[in-house]
C-alpha cells in the first residue's frame, strides 16, 4: 500500500464503503431466496449462486440478499420475495437462474415488476 | 522448571531490542522479566552497564512496578483480580481458596517452582468478575468451589487446554 | 462476490476468555464445508460492551444478536439462520424484565438507550483491520484538520464543543491545548501523549476503545498534535492489557503505511509519530507527572504541580496529556462540528461519557450515555437492576478516587459538577453498583487498601496517613471500633485531602468520607459487634439450619473439616474450627447455611 493523498483516501473510503453497504444494513432492497427443504430440493442453492454472481459481475452492493424458510407453496418452489423500500413486497414463483437475474435487473435495479414471475403482490409482509 | 542462567548476550540483546535508551528502561525490564520470570540481579548489572544508568536507578524501577519480581516466579502466575467489582463479588474468598489450595501465601511460589500467587488490580474483566488470570488465560466468573478444578487444569506435567468451558 | 452476511464475532477481552476465538473459528469451518464461505463473512469485531452474555455474535444487515454462543451451538446456527433464515430463539437474549427473547439488538434495552460516539464503531469494523476503519468514515476528520483548518481553529472548535477531559479530571481539553501552544518551549518542542493507564479497578472504557477502535484514537492524536505543533507522541499503556497493546501496534503499523502517521501525513508536510510504552503495574503512574517520568525511564512518581505539564511535562517540555476516550471523541467533533457535540449533555458536561456497570447489576459490561442521564436509568433501565433480584444499597462512582452514592440520590444526572458535590467524581467512568450483600465499611477498607499499596511513598500525607487510615477500618471491621474512631477517620481524611503531593492522596479519602456521611449506621453497627450484610468475618457466624438435607456438599467443600453429619442427617459447623471461609455458603442448594 503506498501512502495516501487526501484525494486517494476519499476515494478509498468510497470503495471501501460500498463493498461494506450490508454489513450496515443500507440498503435499496433486499432479495429472499426462499429454503426450506423444499426450496433446495427444487435448486433454490443454484438461484441464490446465480443471483449473487450477478450482482458481482454487475457490482451491485446496497441489496439485501437473505434466506427464509418454505413459504408454504412447495409446488411452485424456487421461490423469492423482492422487497424494496417504501414498497410493497412481490413474490415471485418458478425460479430458476435466468429469471432471478431478469428480476435483479429489471425490479430490483430499475424498478419495473417482472409480472409474468410473479405470484402476487403486497400478499404479506416481509421482513 | 530449572531457573534459567542468566547470559548477558541475551540482556545485551534486549538492550538492542529497544535501542539502548533511557527511556526504554521499563520496556527492557519488561523483556527481562518475561525471559527469566524475575529480574536477576546480573541483568540489572548488565542493563545498567549498557544503557549508562547508575544500577540504583534500575534497583529502584525493578522494586517499585509490580510487575517485577527479584525473585523467580513460577511457571504459572495465578493472579485473582481483586478490583473493585471482583471485590463485591467474592474475589477475597477466591483468594484465600487459591492460598489453601496451593498451600501458599500471596505473593508466594510453590517449592516446586509451578505457582506463583499474586492479587491484581483490576484487569478490566469487570462483567465477568470475579476473575483470575493463570498466565495469559482468563477465568471469569469464578467462585471459590470452582477454584480447585480450575487449578488442577494446570497442575500435573500436561498443558492446560484453553478451550474448556469455566463454568 | 459480496458478502450477503455478516457474522461479527465480539473478540474483547471478555468473550475472548468466553472461548469466542474458538467459536469465530468453528463458523469459518462450518461455513466453508457448506460451501458458503463466498457469500458470508465472518468478522473479528471488538468490545460490544455487553461482557455479562459473551461470547456475542451480530448477524448483519439483519441485526439479529446471539449471546453465550458455544461452539456446540455453530452447526444448528449456520442451518437454520444462515441457510433456512430462521434466527435461532434460543441463542436470543432475554432482558429480565421481559418474558420473550428479543431478536434484534437495537431492540434490547441495553443497547437501545446507548448512543455512540467515542464508541462509534464498535462491533462494525474489525480492529485490525484500518480499511473497516476507513470504511466507515476513518480518517476523514484527519483530512478536514489538515487541509482546511488552522491549528487555531482546531483549537477553537474544541473549546466549543465543551470536551472535557475523560479521564477523571474533566479539566476542558481545548483549553489544556491552548495553554500549551503558548507555553514558551526554546526549541519549540512540544509532546502529546495518550494516557492509557487505566488504573481505576472497574473502570475499562479504555480497554475496550483500544480493543475494538484503536484508529480512533490514532486519529484524535494526530489532530492533537496538528492543532498543538507536535511531532512526537507517546501512549502509554498498562501491560494488564495485552490484547489492547497487539491491537494499538498493528493500528500504528497499519496507519504508517497508508501515510496516516510518520512523515508528511497525507501528503501535507505535518509530521508526527506515535511510541508505545508499556506500563509494569502501578496505578500511580496514571497520574500525568507520574506518568511522564515514566516514560522517561524513571519511576512512576508524581512531583508537586505548581507548573503545569502543559507549561513543563515530557522531557521538560509543554506537553498535552490526554486519555484515550477523549482523543477517540476528537474525530467526530471535527468531523460534525463543536454545536453538533455542544447539543449533547448538560450546562457544563458535553456530549456523552462511557460507563462500566459492574457489581451487583444483572447487565454487566460498557455502556456510552449521554451526559446527564440519572444514575437510576443506568442502574435500572440499561442495568436492568440488581443482580439476583437483591436491594439496591449504593452505587460507587470514580473508583478509589470517587465515593458511594446512596439510593435517594439516584436521580442524580451525572455530570462532572453533581457527582462531585455528592462527595464523589466522574472518574474514568466506573460504575460499581453494591447491594445487601456487600458491606460499607468493608469496601471502603478495600479502597483505602488498593491506596495504600498503590501509594509511590513520596509524600508523608498519603503514605503514612492512608496507612492509619487502613488501621482504623480494620479495627472496626474487626469489630474492636469506638465511636471517637469516626472522628478521627474523618478529621484524618481532611489532612490527608488537604495536604496530598497528588490526585491519589488528595482524592483518597472520597471513599471513606462518603461511606461515613450515607452509611453511618453501618458503622456504628459494626462497632456494636454486627456486620449487618454479613461480610466481616470477625463479626459473623455460619450456622446450619433445619433446612439441611444432608446433601453432605459443604461437608465436601469444607478445608478445615469443620462441617459435622453424616449423609442424608442434617449437618452441623464446629465454630472453633470454622474459617468463614465460606465455602459451605456457597455450594449449599438449600438455603440451610446462615451467615449472621
Amino acid at each position: 500500500m503506498a501512502k495516501l493523498t487526501i484525494s486517494e483516501l476519499q476515494k478509498l473510503r468510497e470503495k471501501l464503503a460500498q463493498e461494506r453497504q450490508t454489513r450496515e444494513g443500507n440498503a435499496r432492497g433486499q432479495i429472499i431466496i426462499h429454503m426450506g427443504t423444499c426450496g433446495i430440493a427444487a435448486g433454490a442453492r443454484k438461484v441464490m449462486t446465480a443471483l449473487l454472481e450477478a450482482m458481482d459481475k454487475q457490482n451491485v452492493r446496497d441489496v439485501i440478499v437473505n434466506t427464509s424458510g418454505c413459504a408454504g407453496m412447495c409446488s411452485k418452489e424456487p421461490m423469492a420475495t423482492v422487497q424494496m423500500a417504501q414498497q410493497a413486497p412481490v413474490k415471485y414463483i418458478s425460479l430458476n437462474e435466468e429469471k432471478i437475474v431478469r428480476i435483479l435487473n429489471e425490479h430490483v435495479l430499475k424498478g419495473s415488476v417482472v409480472k409474468e414471475y410473479a405470484l402476487a403482490m403486497g400478499s404479506e409482509r416481509v421482513g | 522448571m530449572a531457573i534459567k542462567q542468566v547470559s548477558e548476550e541475551k540482556v545485551r540483546e534486549i538492550v538492542r531490542r529497544w535501542g539502548g535508551r533511557e527511556g526504554f528502561l521499563v520496556e527492557m525490564l519488561q523483556d527481562v522479566q518475561t525471559e527469566y520470570r524475575y529480574i536477576p540481579e546480573a541483568a540489572i548489572r548488565t542493563l545498567s552497564k549498557e544503557v549508562g544508568v547508575p544500577v540504583g536507578q534500575i534497583y529502584h524501577l525493578a522494586t517499585f512496578f509490580k510487575r517485577f519480581s527479584l525473585k523467580p516466579r513460577g511457571e504459572y502466575v495465578i493472579s485473582v483480580c481483586t478490583g473493585t467489582a471482583c471485590h463485591v463479588k467474592g474475589a477475597p474468598r477466591v483468594l484465600d481458596a487459591c492460598a489453601r489450595e496451593l498451600g501458599i501465601s500471596v505473593g508466594e511460589t510453590t517449592k516446586d517452582g509451578t505457582f506463583t500467587l499474586e492479587e491484581v488490580r483490576c484487569l478490566g474483566c469487570c462483567g465477568l468478575a470475579a476473575v483470575v488470570t493463570v498466565n495469559d488465560d482468563i477465568h471469569g466468573h469464578v467462585t471459590t468451589s470452582k477454584v480447585p478444578r480450575l487449578l488442577k487444569r494446570y497442575k500435573g506435567t500436561e498443558k492446560a487446554s484453553h478451550g474448556e468451558a469455566d463454568d | 462476490m459480496p458478502y450477503r452476511l455478516h457474522l461479527m464475532v465480539c473478540a474483547g477481552t471478555g468473550c475472548v476468555s468466553n472461548h469466542a476465538l474458538e467459536l469465530r473459528d468453528a463458523l469459518s469451518a462450518e461455513l466453508a464445508k457448506r460451501g458458503l464461505g463466498k457469500e458470508i463473512e465472518v468478522v473479528t469485531t471488538g468490545c460490544n460492551g455487553f461482557c455479562g452474555v459473551g461470547p456475542i455474535l451480530l448477524v448483519q444487515p439483519d441485526g439479529i444478536f446471539y449471546q453465550k454462543v458455544q461452539v456446540k451451538d455453530v452447526p444448528l446456527l449456520v442451518e437454520e439462520h444462515l441457510v433456512k433464515g430462521r434466527p435461532v430463539k434460543s441463542l436470543m437474549f432475554t432482558p429480565p424484565e421481559a418474558k420473550e427473547p428479543v431478536p434484534k439488538m437495537r431492540d434490547i434495552p441495553f443497547f437501545g438507550k446507548q448512543m455512540l460516539v467515542a464508541l462509534r464503531n464498535r462491533g462494525m469494523i474489525d480492529p485490525e483491520k484500518i480499511e473497516d476503519y476507513i470504511a466507515r468514515g476513518g480518517y476523514q476528520a484527519l483530512a478536514k484538520a489538515l487541509t482546511t483548518m488552522t491549528p487555531k481553529q482546531i483549537i477553537e472548535e474544541i473549546k466549543a464543543s465543551g470536551l472535557r477531559g475523560r479521564g477523571g479530571g474533566g479539566f476542558p481539553t481545548g483549553i489544556k491545548w491552548e495553554t500549551c501552544v503558548h507555553a514558551h518551549s526554546d526549541d519549540g518542542v512540544r509532546y502529546l501523549v495518550c494516557n492509557a493507564d487505566e488504573g481505576d479497578p472497574g473502570a475499562f472504557m479504555d480497554r475496550s476503545i483500544i480493543e475494538g477502535d484503536p484508529h480512533s484514537v490514532i486519529e484524535g492524536m494526530v489532530i492533537g498534535a496538528y492543532a498543538i505543533g507536535a511531532h512526537q507522541g507517546y501512549i502509554y499503556v498498562r501491560h494488564e492489557y495485552p490484547l489492547a497493546l497487539r491491537r494499538f501496534t498493528i493500528a500504528l503499523d497499519q496507519a504508517r503505511e497508508y501515510g496516516l502517521l510518520g512523515k508528511d501525513i497525507l501528503g501535507t508536510g505535518f509530521d508526527f509519530d506515535i511510541e508505545v510504552h508499556r506500563g509494569a503495574g502501578a496505578f500511580v503512574c496514571g497520574e500525568s507527572t507520574a506518568l511522564m517520568a515514566s516514560i522517561e525511564g524513571r519511576v512512576g512518581e508524581p512531583r508537586a504541580k505548581y507548573i503545569h505539564t502543559v507549561e513543563v511535562g515530557l522531557y521538560n517540555k509543554p506537553t498535552v496529556l490526554n486519555n484515550v476516550e477523549t482523543f477517540a471523541n476528537v474525530p467526530v467533533i471535527i468531523e460534525r462540528g463543536a454545536k453538533w457535540f455542544a447539543a449533547i449533555g448538560t450546562e457544563h458536561s458535553k456530549g456523552t461519557k462511557v460507563f462500566s456497570l459492574a457489581g451487583r447489576v444483572k447487565n454487566t459490561g460498557l455502556v456510552e450515555v449521554p451526559m446527564g442521564l440519572s444514575l437510576r436509568e443506568l442502574i435500572f433501565d440499561i442495568g436492568g437492576g440488581i443482580a439476583d433480584d437483591g436491594e439496591f444499597k449504593a452505587v460507587q462512582t470514580g473508583g478509589p478516587s470517587g465515593g458511594f452514592i446512596p439510593e435517594d440520590l439516584l436521580d442524580l444526572p451525572v455530570d462532572y459538577e453533581k457527582l462531585y458535590e455528592a462527595g464523589s467524581m466522574m472518574g474514568s467512568g466506573g460504575v460499581v453498583v453494591m447491594d445487601e450483600t456487600s458491606c460499607m465499611v468493608d469496601v471502603a477498607r478495600f479502597f483505602v487498601d488498593f491506596l495504600q499499596s498503590e501509594s509511590c511513598g513520596k509524600c508523608t500525607p498519603c503514605r503514612e496517613g492512608i496507612k492509619a487510615l487502613h488501621g482504623i477500618l480494620s479495627r472496626i471491621c474487626d469489630g474492636k471500633g469506638s465511636e471517637a474512631d469516626l472522628a478521627m477517620l474523618e478529621e484524618l481524611c481532611s489532612v490527608i485531602a488537604d495536604t496530598s503531593l497528588c490526585a491519589l492522596g488528595g482524592s483518597a479519602p472520597n471513599p471513606v468520607l462518603t461511606s461515613i456521611r450515607y452509611f453511618r449506621s453501618e458503622y456504628e453497627a459494626h462497632i456494636q459487634g454486627k456486620c449487618p450484610a454479613g461480610v466481616c468475618r470477625a463479626l459473623i457466624t455460619f450456622r446450619i439450619n433445619d433446612k439441611c438435607t444432608g446433601c453432605h456438599l459443604c461437608f465436601k467443600a469444607c478445608p478445615t473439616s469443620a462441617v459435622l453429619g453424616e449423609p442424608k442427617q442434617m449437618h452441623t459447623i464446629i465454630q472453633e474450627k470454622c474459617i468463614k471461609c465460606g465455602a459451605c455458603y456457597d455450594v449449599c442448594k438449600f438455603d440451610a447455611v446462615t451467615k449472621e
